[in-house]
């Protein structure tokens, strides 16, 4: 069977920016009116009306979704983003979604209903984690690390501590030293151990008074399990220092083992990663983070407060809050499709999708290493890393490789992540995705490590087969077109062949 | 990778051209061509006193940032404005018309404690292993 | 429900090349004493119908509540086309080739954001109208001799807090909060004139959280002496009639857009925004797109100015920010090109006319308003709780208590009338207080 037998085709489309076609008047929407129309000039209105498109509907209807058909999306095949975890998003989250759409926070009314299943979903990521209390307002990840620091720093703070550093393993994400900056610590990166895990060793070596905290992702970057953290965890809390887990890939452990027995004081989980929510080109993502009791007063306002009369409300009244990390109370829509996930596979149910997603991580692992550098031997989980470095000789690199992947009908793993590996290859293909679509995937893999033994302008020229070639990065940061505007004043330049 | 006789060299891959009391800096063939395509640089403002090791400014790749240090104490003197418009010059020719700031040494004794040609080399080679 | 593919077949292939005998075994690395030896209790599994069953919950009938988060009508295209897979389950748009509808998209929304608020620039959006204020706060403070932020006390409470939580542990800096005028509601600009000097970085809601139109034209003369100055706006529809923010030539404007497509959805997920000056653009947090040509010299996009971003400046990033909401600012995109500037006009034309009629009955029937500025479409009337508790209890939400938040302003309650109320709520709210 050919790997390229199933290639998803992209249209041939050049669709044109939205502004080159308005034209005035084209725009015959019928607006609801259900006030007659008053004097507004307390308002003192603008004297020109605003300056977006004027088209037809169709139009509208037409551009964006001619624009659709250039993306890729996890319906169309697999999306192996290491760290990522792009698994199948199940439709009937939209719909439940969908249900709650019209609610306005301030609807008391609906809000209880809202907040019991807020509730709910408090509790399952508490059990699925083995912590005791759960704040769900971080809009991503990144805000429930930041959201996590804060907390840390102010139980530092408060305890009368003069601690200011945190430590990080350089396998980790970028997101981690710039949430404990805003935060207000310093961090320190850590080698990984030789195996690609942090020792206890280690951590002992780069330890002292100063650290509030050390940062670990867990499995982490690599997809290895850090097997000593148990023991990290009891250095760190001799030291009166916390452990903060980044649980980017909470996915290889549900049901299998907890970051809460493990020793973590706190973590954010990524509900668009974990928890098969849609992550829409770039967001909304969710980040709630967890902790252990002796955290839970600094938790962000407002919490949950279910009285004795069985009704959810909302409570401020909390002293030693860090404060409000939200406009209102976070991407509730995504909490909800988080929760209707969660409960539609119940607990033996995620158990099944982590061993699925580890199994199927590991096949792919069992036969690519005959084609590609495995930088490290340590058994690994839901995700491995690979290296260009048996391509490298024939002047392939990850980037001519990852781009040659689209021609097969795939998105690209992750590359040149996580850093300590020089032309790294993350590739996490989730348990959602059959041993059809494994062995395609393998089979294009395995197909581009013997064209780079004698096809590297192939491999150098892709993707063709795209809506567009290679893009040109370095052109976009020194010309800097970041409107329609200046688009038309530097038109002559964009295209200079 | 071209290393020209005559200039010297830090650690962190700046040459620096003594010129009587002043030195002129820029970044290595090296430097330029671990950073890819540059895409941007900044320097601190004209008539400002750094201290040897302190960063003067920033060039930026698409991919990468990197600081560029001072490579003794001294007062910045001029500055590379028509740089900023185009970068590329720094892949370009990083010896000749990249140059990046011109500073007066507060010792002019101290530049003789930088790498020449040959030491940089040497520390190229060493630093590859 | 399962989402698995494998079959008993399927799964001894499997095994068999990693050459485990049971699936278990692919967690060898993780010790015994951390394996968690018991089942989760969690509900479930529950199939399509019982969740359905399980999730259902409706709204109240009659609701007049805003305060930065607005119900307006959404095209029924917006819904059409934003859930189109091909959008809703991409991941950022790290690999332009295979993404170049969504950074199109994002392109356009960047657009019009810049032409609506009146800056050069946008960003590809930030997950609220708070962390967005927050983010420009801390924007100013990295520029040199900001010692102070300066923040009108008519700014929505909920940004305030936010901003205070983000600057909490940027050490010597100071945050500073300007009284509003009891009588007009609008923001005391004496203080103002006290408070902005060089070393501040001001910020002013527009209009601000009582509804109220801020005299801008004023306020950026004041604010022109600070080191640097935004306007935050939490009601998008607002800059379809109102003089466009950037006309006042602020350093920022940032705020909130859900109103632009974006459902209430209990809270979120909503749309922050974040607008600057040119000369800014490398200081600006979050992603944005930028276009360019491929291989061949076709035009394209892709994600650009990296290097100010978390993955590459780590600790030295101008934000940690990272996921955003990007599918929020490609309904934004659909919104604005589904309403046009006749439509968003309109909608702008409704919400305060419709305002000022409820504003007129409710004064008929004796209730006053607080403030006497003239506002866009909320306002701010006294009620009791015990009125608005027995309102509610009917299905009617009558707007938001901010006592709370304004202890001096006793029973405080503010209305919203948007395009989606009629003059049929309105009676039905009169009718029941």
């Amino acid at each position: 069977m050919s790997a390229r037998e199933y290639i998803t085709r992209f249209p041939e489309i050049r669709e044109p920016l939205l502004n080159t076609r308005s034209a005035k008047g084209k725009n015959t929407r019928v607006c609801p009116a259900p006030f007659d129309l008053t004097d507004l000039k307390d308002l003192d209105p603008a004297e020109t009306m605003p300056d977006i498109p004027d088209l037809s509907e169709v139009e509208t209807v037409r551009h964006f979704t001619r624009l659709s058909r250039l993306n890729y999306g996890i319906d169309h095949g697999m999306y192996p983003l290491g760290s990522c975890t792009m698994k199948y998003n199940p439709k009937i989250s939209e719909i439940i979604a969908g249900a709650s759409a019209a609610i306005h926070p301030a609807d008391s009314n609906a809000m209880h209903t809202i907040l019991r299943y807020c509730c709910l979903l408090q509790d399952c990521l508490l059990e699925i984690c083995g912590m005791d209390a759960c704040c769900l307002w971080p809009a991503a990840g990144a805000h429930g690390e930041l959201t996590g620091m804060l907390l840390i720093k102010k139980a530092v703070t408060l305890s009368g501590r003069e601690k200011n550093t945190v430590l990080i393993p350089d396998t980790a994400h970028g997101t981690n030293p710039a949430s404990c900056a805003i935060a207000g610590f310093r961090t320190k990166s850590m080698p990984s151990g030789e195996h690609g895990y942090l020792t206890a060793a280690i951590l002992k070596e780069h330890l002292d008074e100063d650290v509030a905290a050390l940062m670990i992702t867990n499995p982490n970057t690599l997809g290895i399990f850090e097997s000593e953290i148990h023991e990290i965890a009891g250095l760190l809390h001799d030291n009166g220092s916390y452990l903060y887990m980044d649980g980017a890939n909470l996915n290889a452990i549900m049901g299998i083992a907890r970051p809460g027995d493990m020793g973590v004081d706190c973590l954010h989980v990524n509900l668009h990663k974990t928890f098969g929510t849609p992550h829409g080109g770039g967001g909304p993502g969710s980040g709630p983070v967890m902790v252990k009791g002796e955290l839970e007063k600094f938790l962000p306002c407002p919490v949950i407060i279910k009285d004795n009369t069985e009704r959810y409300t909302l409570s401020w009244d909390r002293p030693l809050s860090i404060g409000m990390v939200h406009s209102c109370l976070g991407n509730m829509g995504v909490l909800i499709k988080a929760l209707t996930y969660i409960v539609s596979l119940g607990g033996e149910g995620l158990r099944e999708a982590s061993i699925s997603a580890c199994l199927n991580a590991n096949y792919l692992k069992s036969r690519l290493i005959h084609h590609f550098d495995l930088p490290f031997n340590t058994p690994t989980l839901h995700e491995f890393v690979l290296s260009d470095l048996r391509q490298k000789d024939a002047g392939i690199t990850t980037m001519d490789m990852a781009k040659t992947l689209m021609e097969f009908g795939f998105h690209p793993p992750t590359v040149y992540f996580p850093l300590v590996v020089s032309g790294a290859i993350m590739i996490e293909p989730t348990e959602t995705e059959s041993l059809d679509e494994l062995n395609r995937f393998a089979h294009a893999m395995e197909t581009i490590a013997e064209m780079s033994l004698n096809r590297e302008q192939d491999l150098h020229e892709s993707p063709r087969a795209c809506p567009v070639s290679r893009v040109d990065e370095v052109w976009a940061a020194r010309n800097l077109i970041l409107t329609w505007d200046a688009y038309e004043s530097n038109k002559g330049d964009v295209v200079s062949k | 990778m071209k290393i020209p006789e005559g200039l010297k060299y830090t650690q962190d891959h700046e040459w620096g051209k003594i010129e009587n009391k002043t030195i002129r800096v820029g970044i290595t063939d090296y430097a330029q061509s671990e950073l890819g395509d540059i895409v941007f640089v900044e320097f601190i403002e004209k008539g400002t006193h750094i201290a040897s090791g302190e960063s003067f400014g920033t060039v930026e790749s698409v991919k990468a940032v990197s600081e560029i240090y001072a490579p003794v104490d001294g007062t910045i003197l001029e500055v590379n404005e028509p740089l900023a418009d185009a970068p590329e010059l720094v892949n370009q020719d990083c010896y000749g018309d990249a140059w990046m700031v011109v500073i007066e040494m507060d010792d002019p004794a101290e530049a003789d404690s930088l790498m020449d040609a040959k030491a940089y080399k040497e520390f190229l080679s060493a630093e590859a292993k | 429900m399962s989402y698995l593919c494998q079959t008993s077949h399927d799964l001894n292939i499997i095994l068999d090349s990693i050459g485990i005998d049971t699936a278990e075994k692919v967690f060898s690395s993780i010790p015994e004493g951390m394996r968690l030896h018991r089942k989760l209790d969690i509900p479930g599994p529950l199939d399509e119908e019982s969740l359905r069953k399980s999730f259902a919950c409706r709204p109240s009938g009659v609701v007049f509540a805003g305060g930065g988060i607005y119900r307006h009508h959404i095209p029924a295209l917006v819904d059409a086309v934003a859930s189109r897979q091909e959008f809703l389950t991409a991941y950022t748009p790290y690999q332009p080739e295979i993404s170049q509808g969504t950074l199109q998209g994002i392109f356009e929304y960047q657009s019009m954001m810049a032409a609506l608020t009146g800056m050069d620039i946008s960003n590809a959006s930030m997950y609220d109208g708070a962390s967005a204020l927050a983010e420009a706060a801390l924007m100013a403070t990295k520029l040199k001799g900001i010692r102070r932020i300066i923040i009108t006390r008519a700014t929505h409470p909920a940004y305030r807090a936010v901003l205070r939580t983000y600057l909490q542990n940027t050490h010597d800096i100071e945050v500073v909060e300007i009284p509003f005028d009891p009588v007009t509601g609008r923001t005391d600009l004496e203080s103002l004139e006290n408070e902005a000097d060089a070393d501040s970085a001001l910020f002013v809601q527009q209009p601000n959280y009582f509804g109220i139109i801020e005299p801008m034209e004023k306020i950026a003369k004041i604010a022109s002496k600070a080191g640097f100055w935004g306007i935050t706006v939490t009601e998008a529809i607002s800059m379809g009639i109102m003089k466009r923010p950037g006309s006042y030539h602020p350093d920022v404007v940032a705020g909130e857009a859900q109103s632009f497509g974006n459902p209430v959805c209990a809270g979120g997920p909503l749309l922050g925004f974040f607008c600057v000056n040119k000369n800014h653009v490398r200081r600006m947090p979050g992603r944005v797109v930028g276009m360019t040509r491929d291989h061949d010299g076709k035009e394209s996009f892709c994600l650009t100015l990296s290097t100010r971003e978390q993955h590459i400046r780590r600790e030295k990033a101008t934000s940690n920010i990272c996921s955003n909401q990007g599918l929020c600012a490609l309904r934004a995109s659909l919104y604005l090109s589904a309403m046009g500037p006749e439509g968003l006009r309109y909608v702008a034309s409704q919400c305060a006319s419709g305002a000022r009629y409820l504003m007129g009955s409710l004064h008929d029937k004796g209730i006053q308003r607080i403030f006497n500025a003239p506002v866009f479409h909320e306002f701010v009337v006294s009620m009791d709780e015990k009125k608005r508790l027995a309102l509610q209890e009917k299905g009617i939400i009558p707007g938001i208590p901010i006592e709370n938040h304004y202890p001096e302003l006793k029973d405080a309650m503010l209305i919203t009338v948007t395009e989606m109320n009629t003059k049929e709520d309105c009676r039905c709210l009169l009718e029941n207080i």
